[in-house]
């Protein structure tokens, strides 16, 4: 039998690290586009839609990759009371990298607002124009990307943990092959 | 193997500054850190702290009527915009007429300006939105400044109307609000919306087939000839409604949209300045309305009318009215989708 890989793929790697860099990103936009009344509002409102259907294309591949690859082992020494929050943020993370596109594409939809990426390039509503139901996708987009940027700041928190404190080559794992 | 020891307070204090650090960028950037700072929940608030709540409604321009039609193109726009409402052809349009103001029963001779929204709705799922005024020229310049004229009005609660004083002292101290005051004083408002032409206040940037960019304004000039508000129709609360429904049953309005080329040199950044009356104007062709509804079941009623809703060939000028504009809107449309959702809850969906 073939031991476990103790490190992601290059592929994978190559996905984590972009992607972390695009959706910290995207918070930032979206968070920073509601802020202002300064021209920002229209650049960054611009850029939030294509940016979060290019996240949904990327995580779409990124869990077929996942789910055919695998991911190394936690340490065996990792005490249950850490192994269990390790599982249940990643499924989170995965969660809300995958609802939050998709929650912002149906809201539009239901706002009865025209989806545009760039230029003439628009994507078609996939919910009825139903403002009822655009105003509860409407809080949940603004609650849910709350919950994924506090995920992150979890994520960040125990990679470094693990780095510095622990020492056993998790974060290396998503570093180096 | 041995490893060489740490300091592990050090290090979790490392961490927690690193996380620490993250989090307070975030906090900064969506103006948690910064309360003073301008945004759309400001005037949206100052809006409900002036004039109440009311639930369902929109924040400005609450009282106002849905209307439905088209816009017939003559193809003659499309030398300065490759979008494809200017194409010689028909859009089917969902507008909206309005009176400003927060107070959806307020009596429509309470303010001189009406307006205008439209929605225009390209074969292809483009939209065009946009919210006119009976006015050619905007009363602020920047969005401090009508932040600031909001403040200035807030009514005084003795008289429930703004304290003149204060108002004035915001004009003296405004001079760009002089454009807009000396037009409202020149002219006496309309007996009708269907006499009243309608302006776009910003301008947007046209884009043609070659892709050259042109600085444009638009306004809907009515076929209808003005006239001036009567003495009855001042005593009548609802007479805009009304004449607009006794009309329609004579048959469909029209307007031919307008649009004014700038020259170069020619601001777009300022809304309280016209441009020369010599400035080129296409008429693009003739908008057409046929039929009203109350906004309480018309089809603009769940519209957001934000005017940065543009087709590819038309897109925002460097007019920091429009930004403002989308982002206040915005928080408008969120917060009467929301009470609509509440009261069609507590009423019950089930409905046939």
């Amino acid at each position: 039998m073939k031991q476990p890989a103790q490190h992601f793929s290059a592929l994978q790697r190559l996905m984590h690290w972009s992607m972390a860099v695009l959706i910290v990103a995207m918070l930032f936009v979206g968070v920073g586009m509601v802020s202002t009344v300064s021209s920002l509002h229209d650049s960054l409102l611009a850029l939030h839609r294509p940016l979060g259907i290019a996240l949904f294309v990327l995580v779409v591949l990124r869990l077929a990759v996942r789910l055919k690859r695998g991911a190394p082992p936690l340490p065996a020494d990792l005490p249950m009371w850490q192994r269990l929050p390790a599982h249940a943020s990643h499924l989170v993370l995965y969660a809300l990298m995958i609802a939050m596109p998709l929650i912002g594409w149906s809201m539009l939809s239901a706002g009865g607002y025209p989806v545009v990426l760039f230029g003439g390039v628009h994507l078609p509503p996939i919910a009825p124009h139903d403002v009822a139901l655009y105003a509860w996708l409407r809080a949940a987009h603004t609650w849910l990307a709350l919950a994924l940027y506090a995920t992150v700041l979890l994520h960040l928190a125990a990679a470094l943990f693990h780095a510095l404190i622990r020492r056993d080559g998790v974060l290396a794992s998503m570093v180096r092959g | 193997m041995s490893r060489a020891p740490i300091c592990v307070p050090c290090r979790l204090a490392a961490i927690a500054a690193v996380v620490g650090c993250v989090g307070a960028a975030f906090a900064w950037t969506a103006g948690w850190l910064t309360p003073k700072r301008l945004s759309a929940p400001h005037i949206v608030n100052t809006f409900e702290s002036n004039y109440g709540v009311h639930a369902g409604y929109r924040r400005n321009h609450a009282k106002g009527l849905c209307v439905e039609g088209w816009f017939d193109s003559n193809g003659n726009a499309a030398r300065v915009s490759r979008a494809a409402v200017f194409a010689p052809g028909r859009t089917p349009v969902i507008g909206r007429f309005a009176i400003p103001g927060s107070n959806p029963a307020a009596p429509d001779a309470s303010t001189p300006v009406r307006s205008m929204a439209l929605l225009f709705q390209l074969q292809d799922g483009e939209q065009w939105r946009t919210g006119m005024n009976s006015t050619p020229v905007f009363v602020v310049r920047t969005p401090n400044q009508f932040y600031a004229q909001l403040v200035a009005s807030k009514p005084d609660p003795a008289t429930s109307k703004p304290d003149p004083a204060r108002l004035d002292a915001f004009f003296q101290a405004n001079p760009e609000t002089l454009p807009f005051r000396n037009w409202v004083k020149a002219h006496a408002p309309s007996s009708s919306f269907a006499n009243t032409g309608f302006y776009s206040i910003n301008a947007f940037i046209a884009t043609d087939a070659a892709g050259h960019t042109h600085a444009v304004r638009w306004q809907t000039v009515p076929e209808t000839a003005y006239a001036p508000e009567t003495a009855a129709q001042k005593a009548d609360p609802n007479f805009l409604a009304d004449d607009l429904d006794a009309r329609l049953e004579a048959g469909p309005l029209r307007w031919h949209l307008v649009l004014t080329v700038a020259a170069p040199g020619d601001p777009t950044n300022d809304a309280t300045q016209q441009w020369p009356a010599n400035r080129e104007q296409i008429d693009a062709g003739t908008l057409v309305l046929r039929r009203a509804e109350p906004q309480s079941d018309g089809m603009c009623r769940d519209v957001n009318y934000d005017p940065t809703i543009l087709p590819d060939g038309l897109k925002p000028s460097n007019d920091p009215l429009l930004a403002a504009r989308s982002a206040a809107y915005s928080v408008s449309f969120n917060r009467r989708t929301r009470e609509q959702a509440a009261l069609a809850q507590s009423h019950g969906d089930a409905q046939p």
